[in-house]
C-alpha cells in the first residue's frame, strides 16, 4: 500500500458570539422558526452594507494564537463570486490568499500523538443559508432555504496534508474540537457547527476532495471508504483523477462531483465595502492575555493533581464539559480517582450507549458526589450505585431519593440475612451438600441470598453468614455420622 | 419676481422660519409645478404627494408653535431613485427592481428629514447608475430642460432636471464617474460629488462601491453648504465613510480668493472638446483671475488610463454587486420556468437592460482568473498612480479646473449605437472618483441655449475650497 496524504478544510462556526459577522442578527437561531434571524444586511436588501463584528476577530485570532500561528498586521476581505440559492447577495464575503489578499492566519499547527499537524492558514468569512430538502435530495420537488444562518461567523482553517490515515484525521479533529472548545469559542456540539472537506492523495493517485462531511465521525467513515476507491483503482492500475466528489451519508459512498483541471471560478476581489483590518501588537496582546487553559496543559495538571491515569485525563480533557464536572465533583467530594473512573467509565459509556449529548444530562456534581459517599459509607453497593447513577442521568433526582424510592439501601441486618440463608439452604439441599466440598456451588448459594435481596444484601456478611452456616451444617452432619 | 417654487433652499428656510412662507403652500406650488412640467421632462418616477403634504402641515403647526425648525425646514427634494427610501418605491429605474419598496431610510435620508426637509418624490437615472444621459432607464429617458430634443445627462439626470427647471428646489443624486457632475452641466445647476467616504453610502444602491458617493444637487452655492452640512459626516453603518471632523461649510461662502492657485491640467482639455465649451470654461477661468486667483497649465500623464481605469473598475464591482437580483426574494419575477438555475437566469435576463448587461459581462471578464492581474489589478495600480500624480499637483496648487462635461448636451439617441461614445463623455469626471477627490461642477455660461459647466476638483476634504471659489464664480456671474 502507498502512503496517504489527507489535508483537512475545518469550517468552525464562531458560537459564542452574541451576533453574526457583519449585522446585529442572533446567533442562537437552531431550533427557532426558518428565516426569523434575519435583517436587511444579511439578506443582501439592495443599498444595505456590511460592518465588521470586532468579537468575531477576537475570538478568531485566539483561535489562531491557540494554533500557534502567525497572525497577520492587516487583513482584507474579498468577495468569492458564484450563483447558488444559500446565497442572499449570490457572493460570500471571504477572505483570500491570493491576488494580493490577506487572510487572517498563516502557519502554525496541532500537536496529536507522535506528529505535528500544519496549518496552512485561517480565515474568516460568513457561512451560507441552510438548504433543506422535502426527504431526499434526488426526490424533493423543491429547495427549502433558511436564511437563518447566512451572515453567521465562520473560521476556515486549512491545513497541510499531514496525515496519514483516516483515523488520524479524526484524532486530529477531535484534539482541534477540545481546542476550539477549551477556548470557548466553538462548542462542537452545536448540530452543524463544525463541518469539514477533506482532500485525500495515495502514491500514484491524484488529489480527490471529499465535500459535504457534516460531522467528524462521518470524516474518518468518508475517508475510509475513499481509501478503498482509490486502492482498488490503483491495483487494477488505474489513476485516480483529481476530482471533487461528495459523500452521500445516508448512502456511506462517495460520488463525483466535478473533475477539475484548474481553481475554481470565483471571480475573487477585494470587498469594496469593508475597509482592510489593521490588527495591531497590543490588540493580539490584549487577546492573548485572556487565552485560557489549553488541551496539553490541562491533561498535565489533571494527571499531576489529581493523580489521574493518562487515559482518563485524556478522556476528561476531549470532552471538556465533563473535565469541568469532573473538577467541581472533586471539589465536593475529593475521591479524583473513583469519580475519574464513574465519570469517564459508567457515565460516558451510558451516555454514548443512550445518545444522550453531555450537556442534556440532567445531574449535577452534588449527585455523583452523593452517590460516591453512599457506595463508600456502605449506603449501598457498586453495582446498585451503577442502577443509580442510570436513573439520575434520565431523571435528574438524587440518589437518596432514587434508592428510598426503588428500596435499593444495603441490609446490614444479620437477624434477615440468616433468615434469608436458612431459606436458601432449605430450597437447595443439594447446592449445600456440593458446596461442603466445592467453592463454586458456595458462591450459588451466596448468589441466591444476594437475589432474594436484589442485590442489596451486604455482601461481605452474606458471606460470613452463609460461610458459618456451612460449618454448622458440617458439623451437624459430622455428629449424625 | 420669483414665483414661489423659484426660490432657492436658503430662502424657503428664510421665509418659513420667519412665518412669511407657508410650507404647505409652498409644496403644493412644487406639486403644481411637477404636473405642470414633468409630462415633458419626465424627471420623476414616482412622486409621494400625501406623504410630502402630510410633513409640510407638520412644519407649520411647529412654526406656528414656535417649535425648532430644522436647517433645511420645509425644503423640497427629490431623490435618485437609487437611494433607499422607507415605504417609496426605489427601482435604480430597472424593471428587476420596478416592484422594490425599501423597509428603511437611507443615512441620508434620515439626516435630510431630520432636518425637515420634505421628500417630493423619486427621480430618474440611467439603469443602476450606468450612463451619462439618462436615456438607459426601464422608464425612458428625461428631457433637458434648455431643450426638448436633448438629454439632460446622467446618470442622475432626473435630480439634476428636477431642480434645473424648478421641479424640487434641491435633490440629491449619486456620483460614480461623473453622473452628478454630468447632468448638472447639462442642466446649469450645480452638482458636487463628495471626497469618498465623507457621505454615508448606507442605503445607496451600489453600483461601483469604491468610486460613487451619494452628492448633492442645487441652485446656488449657498445651498449647497447647507445640504452638505446636512449629509455628510461618520455612519457607522457604512465602513467606509470616515471619521472626520465635520466642518460647517457656510463659513466658505463670500471669503474672497486672492492668492488662490489654480492647476488646469491639460489632458482635461483634450482634443475632443467642443470648442463653445472651451471658450466659456476658459471665461470662467479668466474671472477667477480677475478676482485675484493664478492660474497654471499642467499636465498630468496618468490621467491617459484614466477612462479605461475606471471602467474596469467599476464594471467589476457591479458584476457581483448586481449579482443578487435574481428575483427570488424581492424585485422582478418572470413566470417560473423548470429549475431554479432557468427561473433565475430568467428572471435576470429580462429585469436588466442592454446596459446593464453589457457592464455585467465586461466585469465578470475582467474578474476572471487568468485576466484578474491584466485587467483589475492593473486598473488598480493606475488608479494609484492617477492619485499620486494628483497628490503631486495639490502640493502646488489649491485646486484644479477643466471642463465637466467635453461636449454640449447631445441629441437624445445620437450615442446610443456607440457605447464608446457614450463612455467618453465621462473623461474629465471620472479622475476624482478614481482618487476619492470632492469635485464641483458650476453653471460657467452656455451655448445656443445650452449650459455648460466649469469643474474644480480640490484634496479630498476641501470641499470648503470648492464652495469658496465656486461661490465667488457665480457672484461674478450672476453680476
Amino acid at each position: 500500500m502507498g502512503n496517504i496524504k489527507i489535508g483537512l478544510e475545518v469550517h468552525s462556526q464562531l458560537t459564542n458570539l452574541n451576533s453574526k459577522l457583519f449585522c446585529s442578527c442572533p446567533t442562537d437561531y437552531r431550533g427557532k422558526e426558518a428565516n426569523s434571524y434575519i435583517c436587511t444586511v444579511c439578506m443582501g436588501i439592495p443599498g444595505t452594507l456590511p460592518v465588521l463584528n470586532k468579537k468575531a476577530v477576537e475570538d478568531a485570532i485566539l483561535i489562531a494564537l491557540s494554533l500557534n500561528s502567525k497572525i497577520s498586521d492587516k487583513m482584507y476581505f474579498f468577495r468569492k463570486n458564484y450563483f447558488y440559492p444559500d446565497m442572499p447577495k449570490n457572493f460570500q464575503i471571504s477572505q483570500y490568499d491570493k491576488a494580493g489578499g490577506i487572510t487572517l492566519a498563516t502557519g502554525g499547527y496541532v500537536s496529536i500523538p507522535n506528529k505535528k499537524v500544519r496549518i496552512r492558514r485561517i480565515q474568516i468569512e460568513e457561512d451560507p443559508a441552510r438548504i433543506t430538502y422535502e426527504g431526499t435530495i434526488y426526490k424533493s420537488k423543491s429547495s427549502l432555504v433558511d436564511y437563518n444562518r447566512a451572515g453567521i461567523a465562520l473560521l476556515e482553517i486549512v491545513t497541510e496534508p499531514d496525515m496519514e490515515s483516516p483515523k488520524e484525521a479524526r484524532i486530529f479533529l477531535q484534539k482541534l474540537s477540545s481546542i476550539l472548545e477549551h477556548l470557548d469559542v466553538c462548542h462542537s456540539y452545536l448540530e452543524g457547527s463544525m463541518r469539514c472537506d477533506a482532500n485525500i492523495s495515495m502514491e500514484g493517485g491524484k488529489r480527490v476532495e471529499i465535500k459535504n462531511i457534516s460531522s467528524f465521525k462521518e470524516v474518518e467513515r468518508a475517508l475510509n471508504f475513499e481509501m478503498t476507491r482509490q486502492r482498488n483503482l490503483l491495483i487494477k492500475g488505474i489513476s485516480t483523477k483529481m476530482e471533487t466528489r461528495h459523500w452521500d451519508e445516508i448512502r456511506r459512498v462517495t460520488i463525483s462531483l466535478r473533475i477539475k483541471e484548474e481553481e475554481e471560478e470565483y471571480r475573487y476581489f477585494p470587498e469594496p465595502d469593508l475597509v482592510p483590518t489593521i490588527i495591531t501588537k497590543e490588540w493580539v496582546e490584549t487577546i492573548k492575555d485572556k487565552m485560557p487553559e489549553l488541551p496539553d496543559a490541562h491533561k498535565e495538571r489533571l494527571i499531576k493533581k489529581y493523580e489521574l491515569s493518562p487515559q482518563n485525563a485524556d478522556v476528561l480533557v476531549n470532552y471538556k464539559l465533563l473535565g469541568d464536572f469532573f473538577e467541581k465533583c472533586a471539589e465536593i467530594y475529593y475521591k479524583p480517582g473513583a469519580i475519574s473512573n464513574w465519570l469517564v467509565g459508567d457515565l460516558l459509556g451510558y451516555l454514548h450507549e443512550k445518545g444522550i449529548q453531555l450537556q442534556e444530562m440532567k445531574i449535577s456534581p452534588v449527585h455523583i458526589t452523593k452517590m460516591l459517599k453512599m457506595v463508600d459509607n456502605g449506603i449501598i453497593s457498586g453495582k446498585i450505585a451503577k442502577t443509580v447513577l442510570e436513573e439520575m442521568i434520565i431523571s435528574g433526582k438524587m440518589p437518596e431519593i432514587i434508592v428510598k424510592e426503588k428500596g435499593l439501601i444495603r441490609i446490614h441486618s444479620d437477624e434477615l440475612i440468616e433468615q434469608l440463608t436458612n431459606k436458601v439452604f432449605e430450597e437447595n439441599k443439594e447446592a449445600v451438600n456440593d458446596a461442603l466440598e466445592d467453592e463454586k456451588a458456595m458462591h450459588y448459594l451466596i448468589g441466591q441470598v444476594m437475589k432474594l435481596t436484589k442485590g442489596r444484601a451486604d455482601p461481605e456478611l452474606t458471606n460470613k453468614v452463609v460461610r458459618d452456616k456451612l460449618i454448622e451444617h458440617k458439623k451437624l452432619l459430622e455428629k449424625k455420622n | 419676481m420669483k414665483k414661489i417654487f423659484e426660490y432657492s433652499a436658503f430662502q424657503i428656510v428664510e421665509k418659513i422660519r420667519n412665518g412669511e412662507l407657508s410650507s404647505l403652500e409652498y409644496i403644493n406650488a412644487l406639486f403644481d409645478r411637477i404636473k405642470e412640467v414633468d409630462s415633458k421632462i419626465h424627471a420623476y418616477l414616482t412622486v409621494a404627494k400625501d406623504m410630502a403634504l402630510d410633513e409640510a402641515k407638520e412644519i407649520d403647526e411647529k412654526a406656528n408653535k414656535g417649535e425648532h425648525l430644522g436647517s433645511l425646514c420645509g425644503v423640497g427634494m427629490a431623490i435618485k431613485d437609487n437611494i433607499c427610501t422607507e415605504s417609496i418605491r426605489t427601482t435604480c429605474s430597472s424593471k428587476s427592481l420596478s416592484n422594490f419598496t425599501p423597509s428603511y431610510d437611507a443615512t441620508v435620508i434620515e439626516r435630510i428629514r431630520k432636518e425637515d426637509a420634505i421628500i417630493l418624490g423619486k427621480t430618474n437615472m440611467d439603469e443602476f447608475a450606468m450612463g451619462s444621459s439618462t436615456e438607459y432607464s426601464f422608464f425612458g429617458p428625461t428631457i433637458n430642460p434648455y431643450n426638448d430634443e436633448r438629454v439632460a445627462g446622467g446618470s442622475s439626470g432626473g435630480s439634476a432636471a428636477a431642480v434645473a427647471i424648478s421641479e424640487a428646489t434641491a435633490s440629491l443624486g449619486s456620483d460614480t464617474g461623473g453622473s452628478v457632475r454630468c447632468p448638472a452641466s447639462f442642466c446649469g445647476v450645480i452638482g458636487l460629488k463628495p471626497t469618498y467616504g465623507l457621505v454615508s453610502r448606507y442605503g445607496l444602491i451600489a453600483y461601483a462601491n469604491s468610486l460613487e458617493q451619494i452628492s448633492p444637487i442645487v441652485k446656488d452655492v449657498r445651498d449647497l453648504a447647507i445640504l452638505l452640512n446636512c449629509i455628510a459626516g461618520h455612519d457607522e453603518r457604512d465602513s467606509t465613510s470616515l471619521k472626520v471632523v465635520k466642518d460647517d461649510y457656510t463659513r466658505f461662502i463670500g471669503n474672497d480668493i486672492k492668492g488662490l492657485k489654480i492647476g488646469v491640467p491639460k489632458e482635461l482639455f483634450g482634443h475632443g472638446t467642443n470648442k463653445h465649451v472651451l471658450k466659456r470654461v476658459w471665461d470662467a477661468i479668466h474671472v477667477l483671475e480677475d478676482l485675484g486667483a493664478s492660474y497654471t497649465e499642467i499636465s498630468l500623464d496618468s490621467l491617459e488610463y484614466a477612462l479605461a481605469s475606471y471602467y474596469i473598475i467599476a464594471n467589476s464591482e457591479a458584476s457581483s454587486n448586481l449579482a443578487r437580483y435574481d428575483g427570488l426574494r424581492y424585485g422582478f419575477r418572470s413566470d417560473e420556468v423548470n429549475d431554479w438555475s432557468d427561473t433565475f437566469s430568467k428572471n435576470r435576463r429580462e429585469g436588466f437592460g442592454q446596459e446593464v448587461k453589457r457592464r455585467i459581462i465586461l466585469g465578470t471578464f475582467a474578474l476572471s482568473a487568468g485576466y484578474y492581474n491584466k485587467y483589475y489589478l492593473k486598473a488598480q495600480k493606475v488608479r494609484t498612480l492617477i492619485k499620486k500624480d494628483f497628490d503631486k499637483a495639490f502640493k502646488k496648487f489649491d485646486i484644479l479646473a477643466s471642463p465637466t462635461m467635453p461636449i454640449l448636451p447631445f441629441k437624445l439617441g445620437e450615442k446610443l449605437k456607440n457605447p464608446l461614445e457614450m463612455y467618453m463623455c465621462d473623461l474629465d469626471t471620472v479622475p476624482a472618483n478614481l482618487i476619492g477627490a470632492p469635485a464641483i461642477s458650476v453653471p460657467c455660461g452656455s451655448y445656443d441655449g445650452l449650459p455648460i459647466g466649469i469643474q474644480f476638483i480640490a484634496q479630498p476634504f476641501k470641499e470648503g475650497s470648492l464652495i469658496q471659489v465656486s461661490y465667488k464664480l457665480e457672484e461674478s456671474l450672476q453680476d
